[in-house]
């Protein structure tokens, strides 16, 4: 089997992500960063499932980063911190949210449909703003991570870097797997000509809210992972910014790539790290990056491996 | 007679204060090409829009293949067996064209709701794409890109899409809209071998593609119908020839 350099950057990438605990045993401040980066990829995958194949600019998708996070937190105020029950009530409820925003927001298409997303996000965030019970405007502290019968512990953070590992290479061959299904083909179908689709005879609507209900449960496990990994939620999770910043990592990778928002949220995620270590006015510098890339970068990232092939 | 496949009666849309379809007629025969001819803003393109579901009428109903169609949606009406290619042409630009087609063969196998096996190696659909794209002449194009394809080659493609649903009824609007006078001949034969398969509502401009085709023609003005018949009878229509083919004609 021939592979592309695509393929070697990619294979060589993951590598050295699942090696970089052992070359880095007493240095949990990368292991942390990677963490969180692995994290943030899974959402960015999920939301290239909607913004690169689907060609649905959904501008609230933190919202499920929110519910996940927010699931971990109030289960834990509750002192209930079984996983088994956290993680399917968490996912389900990104489920369910998904499926409502979706069935409203796709109705609507281009600009309205960008501001729809973003309204009803917000709404979530001012309801998580206005609930006193669970810390309002601060949050709620989780101070035991969701617990798994003892077959794995999360407050170990190898441990943990591994189960985040396992989860992005589950939903990198996941949306591998649905890109280039049948139902794939339709939802790309979608980004090129609906028109044409629905002429053939595909009721699109059905295909997209679909797609939506995906990504937006994908993204409620990134949720669930980093509500566990920072032992702490608040509203500021799914503000709009922080879909803005989603919406980038995807750009910045390549949009409608495979890999490409995994390497979107790494660099991201390093560059804040730099910038802000060499000054406290780094987005004075970070701010300009973006728009060059958009400008001057069209493919993000992923461009720069070649042509794109067909996955 | 037999029950037609399409049935139109009574058709009217208005826009503001422009009637764009002004109750019209028509039926088209399971094994019948009937053309719609008509001069700029004779209001064939809200005619065609009606049909395939872009456009709801105010008043008049479409029947097809024996049910009421009126208030379908576009994709149900394809999925009954309604194919069409449009005035631009339409196709997925950024695939090769055994994609363009396989997609058109998946639209009608069944709900999309799989979510595992590869499309593109699923024999169910790239098998009988192939054989359309050897049907319409365009199987030594198969792994092109279809945006590369020559713009003739895109006309054939959008047709062999519409082919490969396996209609009981074409809607081609201008299939020749643009092609040279030897693409255009090679599209008359295509359509040729299809008559007699399937009903095909052929709205086209090139009047000579149009006589060879037909078997009867309904000529469109100012979103009136005001004639229907066989080509001879057409040509030798009084009103018609002021109304549209002109005098020297």
């Amino acid at each position: 089997m021939t592979m592309n350099r695509r393929g070697v950057v990619m294979t060589l990438f993951l590598i050295t992500v699942a090696l970089l605990p052992i070359a880095l045993v007493d240095q949990p401040f990368y292991i942390g960063l990677f963490s969180r980066a692995m994290i943030l990829s899974i959402a960015a995958v999920s939301l290239n499932l909607l913004l690169g194949y689907g060609n649905m600019i959904s501008f609230g998708h933190a919202v499920y980063i929110g519910i996940g996070a927010y699931t971990v937190g109030i289960f834990a105020y509750y002192e209930i911190y079984d996983g088994f029950i956290q993680w399917p009530v968490g996912l389900a409820i990104s489920a369910v949210v998904a499926l409502i925003f979706g069935a409203i927001s796709l109705r609507t298409r281009g600009v309205y449909f960008i501001m729809i997303t973003l309204a009803l996000a917000q709404m979530l965030y001012f309801l998580g703003v206005s609930i006193d019970e669970y810390g309002a405007d601060d949050g709620l502290v989780i101070d035991v991570r969701s617990e798994f019968a003892g077959l794995i512990d999360l407050e170990e953070g190898i441990a943990f870097y591994y189960v985040i590992f396992f989860f992005l290479l589950l939903t990198i061959f996941i949306v591998h797997r649905l890109t280039n299904s049948r139902f794939g083909v339709v939802v790309r179908g979608a980004k090129s000509n609906e028109v044409r689709l629905r002429a053939l005879g595909f009721s699109v609507y059905q295909y997209k809210l679909t797609a939506f209900v995906i990504a937006g449960v994908i993204c409620g496990l990134a949720g669930l992972l980093l509500g566990n990994f920072t032992n702490f939620v608040n509203p500021d999770m799914m503000h709009w910014t922080r879909s803005g910043e989603l919406i980038f990592m995807v750009v910045l990778g390549g949009l409608g790539s495979l890999f490409g928002p995994v390497l979107g949220a790494f660099v991201f995620l390093l560059l804040e790290e730099i910038l802000s270590d060499l000054t406290i006015h780094w987005q004075i510098i970070f701010g300009p990056f973006l728009i060059a890339v958009v400008l001057f970068m069209r493919g993000g990232i992923d461009s720069l491996l070649g042509k794109s092939t067909d996955d | 007679m037999i029950e037609p496949m399409l049935k139109v009666t009574g058709l009217v849309k208005s826009f503001g204060g422009l009637i764009a379809t002004n109750d019209v007629n028509i039926d088209v025969a399971p094994d019948e090409v009937h053309a719609v001819i008509g001069p700029n803003g004779a209001g064939k393109t809200t005619f065609i829009a009606q049909i395939a579901g872009d456009l709801r009428p105010d008043t008049g109903t479409i029947q097809f293949a024996g049910s009421d169609i009126t208030r379908l949606a576009t994709p149900k009406r394809a999925r009954l067996g309604l194919a069409r290619s449009f005035q631009i042409t339409s196709i997925f630009r950024d695939v090769t064209v055994e994609d363009n087609v396989a997609m058109a063969v998946q639209a009608h196998d069944g709900h999309s709701f799989r979510f595992w096996r590869e499309a593109r190696r699923d024999p169910q659909l790239r098998d009988p794409a192939r054989a359309v794209l050897k049907q319409v002449g365009l199987d030594h194009r198969c792994d092109v890109v279809a945006g590369e394809l020559a713009h003739g080659e895109q006309r054939q493609l959008e047709l062999a899409m519409a082919i490969a649903t396996g209609p009981a009824m074409l809607l081609l609007d201008e299939p020749m809209a643009g092609m040279g006078a030897e693409e255009s001949a090679r599209m008359v034969d295509l359509l040729r071998s299809l008559k007699g398969n399937v009903a095909i509502l052929l709205v086209e401009h090139d009047m000579d593609a149009v006589f060879a085709l037909a078997d009867r023609i309904t000529v469109l003005v100012r979103g009136r119908a005001i004639a229907t018949g066989e080509p001879h009878e057409i040509r030798d229509d009084d009103e018609v020839r002021k109304a549209y083919l002109g005098e020297d004609d």
